[in-house]
């Protein structure tokens, strides 16, 4: 039995095709991936991520334990409504998941998680939480839904529909949240543009959505909101890192603070670890699509693309691929597509942000 | 609501085939098999003069998704690929059965009776759905 957001009457009205997405019943799209991904770039578009799980952190030593769980430093976090994109690592130092995490106040910690390692995540949490840090309360808050509305319009659409947000959420800068009445806005995404990501009451999601709606903003599925968090340059879990990976072969070392002396779950195993490979940008020459987990050749021996898709910004097919650390900027390579071999360029990514191309 | 006209013929990996006045048949996808796939962004057909085996692989359309071969419903040459949907592969999504892919002159024409007509078609689409 898939389980189901209080969204899904909304999405099978609005025609979503919808999938089973880690055991979840999401929208893969309302009709066109490709308008929608377009939407986002040119305007405003919303999803639904209530597959995602809020996790809060309460009581005396939140931090402490925090600072042991997570590879980066949540001491950066001390203006409250700061938030951190950080990996939560095992003990070889491979990534159990990314996550952000939210400062509200000493005592009060809030973390979203990933759909499908929820619950591996929670068991985790609660394992390390009894062995180091018995007055931290792990609260997993199903109870919330969270609506992610992004685009260069996103944050003018949600003052509209909600003028009562407005002079609380318009000073926020990038990756800072605030928590008012029971809602918590933060000015994050996963998309490349402007945006906010609304943590609310599960009963209160179904009416906000109809009326963004109503206001223009289009519903966007899951397939939209991988083609752009790909050219926004921006992890997968289980795709572009896993717990076989580290962080550091995952083009995410600048989130490991391996620098303070602070001992965090993970840091022995990387600071061990001889790293190899890393994560690059590719761009597709020849005509074709990209796709995970094909052979990439490079002059430095052979790599992987771990995500691959046809970027519709670019009009051209990218990946994100997991190459020798010898390989630079600007290498052509090739990769292998179904039978053929075909042309290729090493790029930094991410290839788009805030609707424009960063590659050409 | 899936459209299956009735004047073609359709095979079970969901081509759909047009008879010509010049004895040539065209070939592309039908509606059913744009919808599974969706956005198309990229169409590899054969080359003109390829002789075919029927069930041969010989196209490949690729959407947002996933990448998909088309087969040779029947056996014979390429005599011609249509260039404006290898250009624009979402006229595949946008017209279905005008977004022909490729034409083959039939070297065995008999086995265009073998093809499946439009309710033979739809008994197939339905019973993959379920």
């Amino acid at each position: 039995m898939l389980k189901t957001t209080a969204l899904n009457a909304a999405h099978r009205a609005l025609g979503a095709k919808m999938v089973d997405f880690s055991g979840w019943e999401m929208p893969l799209h309302y009709g066109s991936q490709v308008e929608e991904h377009h939407k986002v770039r040119r305007d405003v578009g919303m999803f639904d991520v209530s597959h995602m799980l809020a996790i809060d952190f309460h009581g005396v030593g939140s931090r402490d334990f925090l600072r042991y769980l997570l590879a980066n430093n949540v001491d950066r976090l001390q203006l409250p409504g700061k938030a951190m994109y950080s990996c939560m690592l095992n003990e070889q130092g491979g990534v159990l998941d990314d996550l952000i995490v939210y400062y509200l106040s000493e005592d009060w910690f809030r973390m979203v998680v990933n759909a499908g390692t929820a619950d591996k995540d929670l068991a985790w949490i609660q394992a390390q939480r009894d062995a180091h840090a018995t007055s931290v309360t792990v609260v997993p808050r199903r109870d919330l839904a969270i609506l992610a509305v992004q685009g260069p319009n996103a944050r003018a659409r949600v003052w509209l529909a909600r003028p009562e947000l407005r002079a609380a959420t318009e000073s926020l800068k990038p990756f800072q949240a605030v928590a008012l009445d029971g809602w918590f806005v933060g000015r994050t995404g996963y998309t490349g543009e402007d945006g906010f990501e609304i943590i609310l009451p599960a009963g209160e999601i179904e009416d906000f959505w109809w009326l963004l709606n109503q206001l223009g903003v289009a519903p966007v599925g899951l397939g939209a909101r991988d083609t752009l968090r790909l050219e926004a340059g921006m992890n997968l879990y289980g795709q572009d890192m896993d717990e076989t990976t580290t962080p550091l072969e995952s083009g995410l070392a600048w989130t490991v603070d391996l620098k303070s002396p602070r001992d965090f779950v993970g840091k022995h195993a990387l600071e061990e670890s001889h790293v190899t490979r890393n994560l690059y940008g590719v761009v597709l020459l020849d005509r074709g699509v990209l796709r995970a987990h094909q052979r990439v050749i490079t002059a430095h021996g052979e790599g992987e693309t771990t995500s691959g898709s046809f970027a519709p910004t670019l009009n051209r097919s990218i990946a994100l691929a997991r190459l020798p650390v010898q390989v630079e900027v600007d290498d052509q390579v090739q990769v292998a597509v179904r039978d053929k071999l075909l042309a290729a360029k090493v790029v930094k990514y991410p290839f788009v942000r805030n609707g424009k191309s960063l590659i050409d | 609501m899936m459209s299956i006209p009735s004047d073609l013929k359709y095979t079970k990996t969901h081509e759909w085939v047009r008879r010509e006045v010049d004895g040539t048949v065209s070939v592309g996808i039908t509606h059913h098999a744009q919808d599974l796939l969706g956005d198309m962004v990229f169409v590899e057909n054969p080359a003109v003069g390829r002789k075919l085996a029927a069930g041969e692989e010989c196209a490949v359309v690729e959407s947002v998704k996933a990448a998909s071969d088309v087969y040779a419903p029947v056996s014979g040459e390429v005599v011609a690929v249509n260039e404006d949907v290898a250009a624009s592969p979402e006229k595949l999504n946008q017209d279905p059965y005008g977004a022909w892919m490729f034409r083959i002159r039939p070297s065995e024409p008999a086995q265009l009776d073998g093809l499946l007509d439009a309710a033979a078609y739809a008994a197939l689409v339905e019973s993959e759905s379920h």
